[in-house]
């Protein structure tokens, strides 16, 4: 395996064990490891009763009329519910509420929900979704985003004024937000032909990125209990517990207090979560029925009931002069956000802002869009809008450098952003960006051993298609491809982004003891790890409790974005400066502390700036504990201004450099991933093993979108819901990796760190795309590469 | 419901248990639902994901492609059953905790019993080995480096015990421990 270089030590007082820069165990891990663990989908009482969901089969349809009878009447089913049912708003969404609890008037993407039922056993509830009579009259799906976006006669998703509009954004027809970008001589009304004579090379593309699955193992579900005070309490996987919350309760058309979440085992997210799936299903069964109700999707439910990665149509236009310099680049990315808003407009902002990526380039004009269509709702995925963009631009900066005959690392380095640049929404880059090092550093990192180099080069194990191979390798060449992206990370254009932190300081069983309690979401990412090692470094004890997180204490905001090691270790270690204020304070008035003396916490007891330890905590603190709530917001940000996309309107950069080395059997269109080299910046590393993981998981899923992963969507119906279709990498599909890691420190983040999650997601799909076209010479302009791509086949007629 | 129903005994991690069940009803539906024991978990219901693995007289078998009546007269074990009475993790749930060979744990439960197996018929795997040797299995959050890393260690983990336990060298590799 390559190996991995995770930075040893933070620079921190590391007198505590497992504190901030140490790799200690996930306190969850010896859970999963038995099988303990409790997944949303293992929640159980002895009473409860099962959810199910009847989904529209038809992508476009005007809902005439549900009938119920027939379901209500099966022995063992307790409640069949349609829009009739829902007692408060109608309507839910992240952005703007458009999308309905459950389909009344019309249906706009297949698989909508339109009728849920509560019955005593799962395949009751199954039967009795078969016995609801829904008429539909059938409408010719809008499926297309292109025509959606600019045909003024193509037929209207959400007729006029049905969505609420806050005014932020541009909009209009079938269109969620228009952003445009302009600046140097665009931002002067100059025209691209204006620009095109003044530059000595053009590139021009047309680029297009499929639509991706989280496909998280661990499928939506939850448990809904209804209280004794006429309100639910709900136990479920989710990103962000307050916004589910928010989101539920109005639909309830309860107060917010009376619908209480609790965090369940999350399988995974991705982006997947955020949006809601079951929950006020579940919610709205249990408070009809009286009982429990729990609900879990299955794998095709899974692909129905949560947003995709938007697909993306760009075209790109790159001009520059003869020696590489960059003269202006030109962008337009449509991104198919499908039938309801979620969080379209916040991507439309990544990929308008982020659309030609990290590169200094005095006249830009990019214009990003998000359609509405009836295709299956798109919203977050990890990478946000970067994603499909990075494909874009550093497709451009590659064939640029092969028109100039130039490396693709020097044309990249030779036009990098770096601390003090301006992205192209003006915004001044003030923290450290080592884009140029990062990828000489890609460029130099070790190249794996040669085909030749095998001791087998026959094995066909080592061959791309595996032990399926039936060649010899005849037809195998190697490429080397590279990338970078740059993407914002936590919430971005002027939304007030905080996290909320209840940290307790006591003395337990004659030792001292630290609560951590957030509602911030443990994914999979190994939030609660780093909760504890921040508690641990900043109050010097080693017993730590991160409590379950639920919606007993303030928001957190959500896992995503790159935001949490952030926002709720931000949260984190405020509260705890807080609770350390008093604790010194108590010492000083209680203690026999030397007047003006400087204390600290370490090791369990308050002590002297020497280190003599002037008093244990545990005494100190015996019988009177210390405990603090603390909200932390990151540094303000605005939204862009909507004619120019001008606006200070991110928090941080984060960015991510692949190498990819890929053998290719350029006869039968097979790729076989010799290993991803990536080179990240961080910031500080707080959990150097955890950080590893995260890039490693990204890189994975880069990997994916560059190969394999497609949801396939013909005409609003997804062709192929289930892990036997839509394929994601094995570790057969997965190269060794190398991993290095930079901390460049952030004056402006907790312990300067930055966040990690998302950055490797954006790179690693471009790096793998640019491996191939090194290694077959072909445009390759399309995410997944099929194997057709790769032999010139043309592209199949598509089968109905 | 006419649907006729079995009185089926199954020998789940070395205990017996009773369940009444249709004949269709799944081995995974049957442990999850019917036994409470919700370790083997679902992500795909047919076979892609490897997460419902279970050992069935010790190999590893997809518990969502089993019948829970074709299951009787069998010794199943699932990840509940991998640790010692006394709660001593098997090497494979070390190392993969040790490794963060998990992150979510979705898929932990299969790789766990897959790698647990594997590792009795070859003790000694190279890296190219271990990563044949979890082939089957999703994972989506890890990028699988650290679950490779962690077979490796969990045989490395083996081997130390056997050196250690009495019989020394000789045991490692050939007495298995289950
Ligand atoms: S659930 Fe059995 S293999 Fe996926
Ligand atoms: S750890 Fe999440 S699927 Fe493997």
């Amino acid at each position: 395996m390559s190996e991995t270089t995770a930075p040893a030590s933070t620079g921190l007082p590391t007198a505590t064990r497992d504190g901030v820069g140490a790799s200690p165990l996930r306190p969850d891990g010896a859970l999963k490891a038995t099988g303990e663990f409790a997944y949303s989908s293992d929640m159980w009482t002895e009473d409860m009763l099962w959810g199910a969901t009847l989904r529209s089969p038809h992508p476009h349809a005007r809902l005439l009329g549900v009938d119920t009878a027939a379901a209500l009447a099966l022995p063992g089913v307790h409640a069949v519910l349609t829009h009739e049912d829902v007692p408060g708003e109608k309507r839910y969404g992240l952005e703007y509420a458009d999308q309905p609890v459950l389909a009344f008037g019309k249906v706009r993407y297949k698989g909508e929900p339109v009728a849920i039922v509560a019955a005593d056993h799962p395949e009751t509830a199954r039967r009795a979704l078969d016995r609801i009579r829904v008429d539909y009259e059938v409408l010719e799906p809008v499926s297309d985003p292109l025509r959606a976006a600019f045909d003024p006669d193509c037929p209207l998703v959400h007729e006029e004024g049905s969505v609420p509009d806050d005014g932020r954004h541009r909009r209009g027809g079938n269109l969620a937000r228009h952003q445009p970008v302009r600046t140097g001589a665009f931002a002067e009304g100059a025209t691209v032909e204006e620009l095109r004579a003044r530059a000595d090379v053009v590139v021009t593309g047309s680029y297009e990125v499929g639509m991706q699955d989280q496909a998280f193992l661990g499928p939506e579900s939850g448990l809904a209990v209804p209280a004794e005070d006429g309100g639910v309490d709900l136990y479920v996987a989710t990103q962000w517990l307050h916004v589910d919350q928010g989101q539920i309760a109005p639909c309830l058309g309860l107060a917010p207090d009376k619908v209480r979440l609790a965090l369940a085992g999350v399988g995974g997210a991705f982006g997947a979560r955020e949006d809601l799936s079951m929950q006020v299903h579940a919610c709205l069964l249990a408070l009809r029925a009286r009982r429990p109700v729990k609900i879990v999707y299955n794998r095709e439910e899974s692909f129905l009931g949560h947003v995709h990665r938007h697909p993306a149509r760009m075209e790109y236009e790159h001009g520059a002069t003869g020696d590489g310099a960059l003269l202006y680049a030109v962008a337009r990315i449509v991104l198919d956000g499908g039938a309801y808003t979620s969080t379209t407009p916040a991507v439309v902002g990544v990929a308008a802002s982020m659309g030609v990526g990290p590169y200094a380039i005095p006249n830009v004009r990019v214009d990003a869009y998000g359609v509405y269509t009836t295709n299956p709702p798109c919203g977050a995925m990890r990478g946000f809008g970067a994603v499909q963009a990075c494909f874009g631009y550093e497709s451009q900066m590659d064939a640029l450098a092969a028109r100039l005959g130039a490396h693709p690392v020097d044309l990249r380095v030779a036009n990098a952003l770096a601390q003090g640049s301006r992205v192209i929404t003006g915004q001044r880059i003030d923290a450290p960006l080592p884009m140029a090092e990062m990828l000489l550093r890609a460029r130099d990192a070790p190249m794996p051993p040669g085909r030749s180099a095998l001791p087998d080069p026959a094995d066909p194990r080592t061959l791309p298609g595996g032990v399926s191979a039936t060649v010899l390798g005849e037809g195998v060449v190697r490429g080397v491809g590279y990338a970078v992206g740059m993407k914002n990370l936590c919430f971005s254009e002027g939304f007030d982004d905080y996290s909320t932190a209840r940290v307790r300081l006591e003395s337990v069983g004659g030792g001292p003891a630290v609560t951590v309690h957030t509602a911030a979401a443990e994914v999979g990412q190994g939030l609660v790890t780093v909760q504890g090692q921040i508690a641990r470094t900043e109050l010097g004890v080693e017993r730590v409790t991160v409590l379950p997180a639920d919606t007993r204490v303030g928001s957190a905001g959500s896992s995503s974005a790159s935001r949490q090691t952030y926002m709720t270790g931000g949260a984190v270690k405020a509260a705890c400066e807080a609770v350390r204020e008093r604790v010194l304070a108590l010492a000083r008035e209680r203690g026999p502390v030397p007047p003006g003396a400087r204390l600290s916490l370490s090791g369990g007891a308050v002590v002297s700036a020497s280190g003599d330890v002037l008093v244990p905590l545990a005494e100190l603190l015996d019988g009177s504990p210390v405990e603090e709530t603390r909200e932390y917001h990151h540094r303000a940000t605005r939204m862009v201004d909507p004619v120019n996309g001008q606006g200070d309107s991110h928090v941080q950069f984060g960015m991510c450099v692949h190498r990819a080395v890929v053998d290719v059997d350029v006869e039968l269109g097979l790729v076989k991933v010799v290993e991803m080299t990536a080179v990240q910046d961080v910031g500080r590393a707080v959990h150097p093993q955890q950080l590893v993981g995260q890039i490693q998981g990204a890189t994975a899923q880069g990997v994916g979108l560059a190969l394999m992963e497609e949801v396939q969507v013909a005409d609003g119906v997804i062709r192929n819901p289930s892990f036997t279709d839509y394929l994601i990498p094995t570790v057969l599909d997965t190269p060794p990796m190398r991993i290095d890691v930079l901390e460049c420190p952030d004056p402006a983040a907790p312990y300067g760190l930055r966040g990690a999650g998302e950055p490797g997601t954006l790179s690693s799909t471009p790096a793998v795309a640019a491996a191939v076209r090194a290694a077959t010479g072909r445009a390759l302009t399309r995410v997944p590469i099929r194997p057709e791509d790769i032999v010139g086949l043309p592209a199949p007629r598509r089968r109905r | 419901m006419s649907e006729e129903l079995h009185e089926i005994r199954l020998r789940v991690n070395g205990a017996e248990h009773t369940a009444t069940v249709p004949a269709r009803r799944l081995l995974s539906d049957c442990l999850r639902q019917d036994l409470g024991l919700t370790g083997t978990h679902v992500g795909c219901e047919h076979g892609v994901c490897g997460a419902c693995t279970v050992r069935v007289d010790g190999r590893p078998t997809r518990s969502c492609l089993m019948f829970a009546v074709s299951a009787q007269g069998h010794e199943i074990t699932t990840v509940e059953g991998l640790a010692e009475p006394d709660g001593t993790l098997h090497p494979v749930q070390r190392a993969f905790r040790e490794c963060h060979g998990l992150q979510c744990g979705f898929c932990t439960p299969g790789f766990l019993t897959v790698v647990s197996a594997y590792l009795e018929d070859n003790p000694d795997p190279t890296e190219e080995e271990a990563r044949e040797a979890v082939g089957g299995n999703l994972c989506r959050c890890t990028g699988y480096q650290n679950i490779v890393k962690a077979v490796l260690r969990a045989a490395e983990i083996r081997r130390e015990e056997a050196a250690a336990a009495p019989g020394g060298e000789r045991a490692a590799g050939a007495g298995e421990r289950r």
